[in-house]
């Protein structure tokens, strides 16, 4: 186990960057979530960690140690791939064991040490199988046990839930988090699922475009986005966003497209006449009158999702999505009141700052 | 509903059997001559199967004639050429799939020139090289001649098997504890079986079949191929085609046992289950 340290690191391919000046410091034992969008960054900057991409400017450290120079066998990491890379050609045994004995490990350790995963992960009937008789949730249990054999200074994980589908991903899911408790070791996973983010990380580092978005803790992201990609990224359905200007005074408002007004409860930290993006979650729309200055919406569609109901709704041409569990809503059409309680409004500058 | 695909099946297995008939005919036409006795072979016209068939032929050339040189020869050389061009064209083929380099372009297209020319024009300055070398006249310059011929196909051929290997295999053995070059040979290179295989077997044949240059290189019966053997049928006076054609059969063995051994890899899709399927 280790702590891993990321200082400045920059990735380009040619004269194409493709990773900014990221800065990380991942303490031991901790489980830290990559999270962005396809083309984000986030696998280059895992495959740089594990030594399969090379370094353009920066310095990693394993365990106080730079390793930039170093090839992938001397860091002392294991990964887990996104399509697994079992090898085809070898048992599940073998699989799980190749790291060992490319260690000259004795015999004997290498069957009590296969064993003990095998058990961990319930794959000791399939110990003789080839990959190919595997299913996919099967193979990406070998995956894992391949990684935890060895007892590396940390585990890097490259989606490794993409393939699968919903019921076993969400199985899965559970299954590292349970093992990271077990094992303690140190872990960067490398999603574009947010909801895998949230439900596994320690921390949460948000990426875009090659850049550090936000580090923090999985409700730090929720609850205080720092900018307007986070706070469009994490959550689902996703934030909604509302430009216009803000008009401070008496009864403060922020005037939207269409000439809507939306009532604040209490004054925004922003200077009159200033454009600004106001966001919500949808989940903290209330559905429900407020005095004189009532909004009334329009009901586009409703979505029911068993869980609850996703309420499409406009307001003076601005779209917006309301969550609730109120079934009385299933029926809804025409206009609902809506109102946007201050305690979960975030502000966003123009340049897309939380303010 | 049911009438129409049946005669379809019919009409396609049709087809194959006139395909097969046809691809095959010159090979059994060989044989036919090969077990006509020499006293038959003028005599009966043209006929499908001679009316009295006997092995004397393949007697005759297995204990009278110099065939069973030509053949150990051949053997030799188009074997050693397999080998040698196999294990070349993995390594290069395995470089052009995985790495980048400077000049890897310029390599590539010097190595598609050498595919362009007639080999006819490259004759007499290969014998001007190879003579002074005292590699005329000797199989190991027939083995070096046809490895330099092979190596660029074989590389491209090999190339397509390797980049058909997910990439993320060797990246998994490499973070395992392997180097790049353990990977190669402990995961890639059993994956690439098949494509060992039909490599091998691309060059033993070429290699079997050859005569240009194994004419030009080699005088005497001591270093000839079989290819140049089967030309010692052919005398000032009179063309021996039953003997000839004994030998072109006894020669057709090989070849035929090779694929025989090497078609389960042809044929085996090994890198199932890799990666998601």
């Amino acid at each position: 186990m280790a702590s891993i340290d990321i200082a400045n690191i920059q990735k380009s391919y040619g004269s194409h960057p493709v990773l900014h000046d990221v800065d990380l410091a991942i303490r031991d034992g901790e489980f830290v979530v990559l999270v962005g969008p396809s083309g984000c960054g986030k696998s280059t900057l895992l495959r740089m960690i594990a030594g399969l991409e090379s370094v353009t400017a920066g310095e990693i450290r394993i365990a106080g140690k730079r390793v930039n120079e170093l090839a992938p066998k001397d860091r002392d990491i294991a990964m887990v791939f996104q399509s697994y890379a079992l090898y085809p050609h070898m048992s599940v045994a073998r699989n799980m064991s190749y790291s060992l004995r490319l260690r000259k490990t004795p015999k004997g350790k290498i069957l009590q040490v296969v064993a003990g995963a095998a058990a961990k992960l319930g794959l000791e009937p399939l110990l003789e199988r080839r990959p190919r008789a595997l299913s996919g949730g099967q193979r990406q249990r070998v995956a894992m046990g391949r990684a935890i054999v060895r007892q590396p200074k940390a585990f890097l994980f490259d989606e490794p839930l993409s393939n699968l589908d919903a019921r076993l991903r969400e199985q899965m899911r559970a299954e590292i988090k349970k093992l990271h408790k077990d094992l303690g070791a140190t872990s960067i996973y490398v999603t574009h699922d947010q909801i895998e983010a949230m439900t596994l990380a320690d921390r949460i580092v948000a990426m875009n475009a090659g850049v550090v978005q936000q580090v923090g803790s999985p409700l730090d992201l929720y609850d205080r986005p720092a900018n307007l990609f986070v706070a469009g990224f994490i959550g689902s359905p996703g934030m909604n966003f509302f430009e216009g200007r803000y008009h401070a005074g008496e009864r403060p408002r922020l005037e939207i497209a269409g000439g809507v007004g939306i009532p604040l409860e209490t004054p925004a930290p922003i200077a009159e006449g200033d454009f600004t993006t106001l966001g919500i979650r949808p989940e903290h729309v209330v559905l429900a009158g407020h005095g004189p200055e009532t909004l009334l919406a329009n009901v586009d569609l409703v979505e029911p999702t068993g869980f609850g109901i996703i309420l499409h709704l406009s307001l003076g041409g601005s779209s917006f999505k309301a969550f609730t569990h109120e079934r009385s809503f299933l029926t809804a059409s025409g206009t609902v009141p809506v109102r946007f309680p201050d305690h979960s409004l975030h502000f966003f500058g123009q340049d897309g700052k939380r303010i | 509903m049911r009438a129409k695909p049946l005669l379809v099946t019919i009409a396609h297995r049709l087809a194959i059997l006139a395909y097969i008939a046809f691809a095959l005919f010159p090979l059994f036409w060989l044989l036919k001559v090969a077990v006509t006795p020499n006293d038959l072979l003028y005599s009966e016209g043209i006929r499908l199967w001679p009316s009295r068939a006997s092995l004397e032929h393949f007697d005759f050339v297995l204990r009278h004639s110099a065939f069973p040189v030509f053949f150990r020869n051949s053997l030799i050389v188009s074997g050693s050429t397999a080998v040698v061009v196999t294990v070349l064209a993995s390594l290069s083929g395995y470089a052009l799939s995985r790495f980048r380099f400077r000049g890897k372009y310029w390599l590539v297209t010097l190595m598609l020139l050498t595919q362009m020319f007639p080999l006819v024009m490259l004759v007499a300055p290969i014998f001007k090289i190879l003579s002074p070398m005292g590699l005329t006249n000797s199989l190991t310059g027939l083995v070096i001649v046809y490895s330099a011929f092979n190596v660029p196909f074989a590389t491209f051929l090999m190339q397509s098997f390797f980049d058909g290997i997910p990439r993320d295999l060797e990246e998994a053995a490499m973070i395992d504890g392997a180097t790049q070059f353990v990977a190669f040979r402990q995961i890639i290179l059993p994956l690439t079986l098949p494509g060992i295989a039909a490599t091998l077997g691309f060059v033993f044949t070429a290699a079997w079949s050859e005569l240009l240059f194994a004419l030009m290189l080699i005088s005497g019966n001591e270093q000839a191929t079989f290819p140049v053997g089967l030309l010692s049928f052919v005398s000032k006076f009179s063309v021996d085609f039953g003997q000839m054609m004994a030998a072109g059969v006894l020669a057709l063995i090989p070849a035929c046992l090779f694929f025989l051994l090497i078609q389960r890899y042809l044929v085996q899709g090994l890198t199932a289950g890799a990666v998601k399927g």
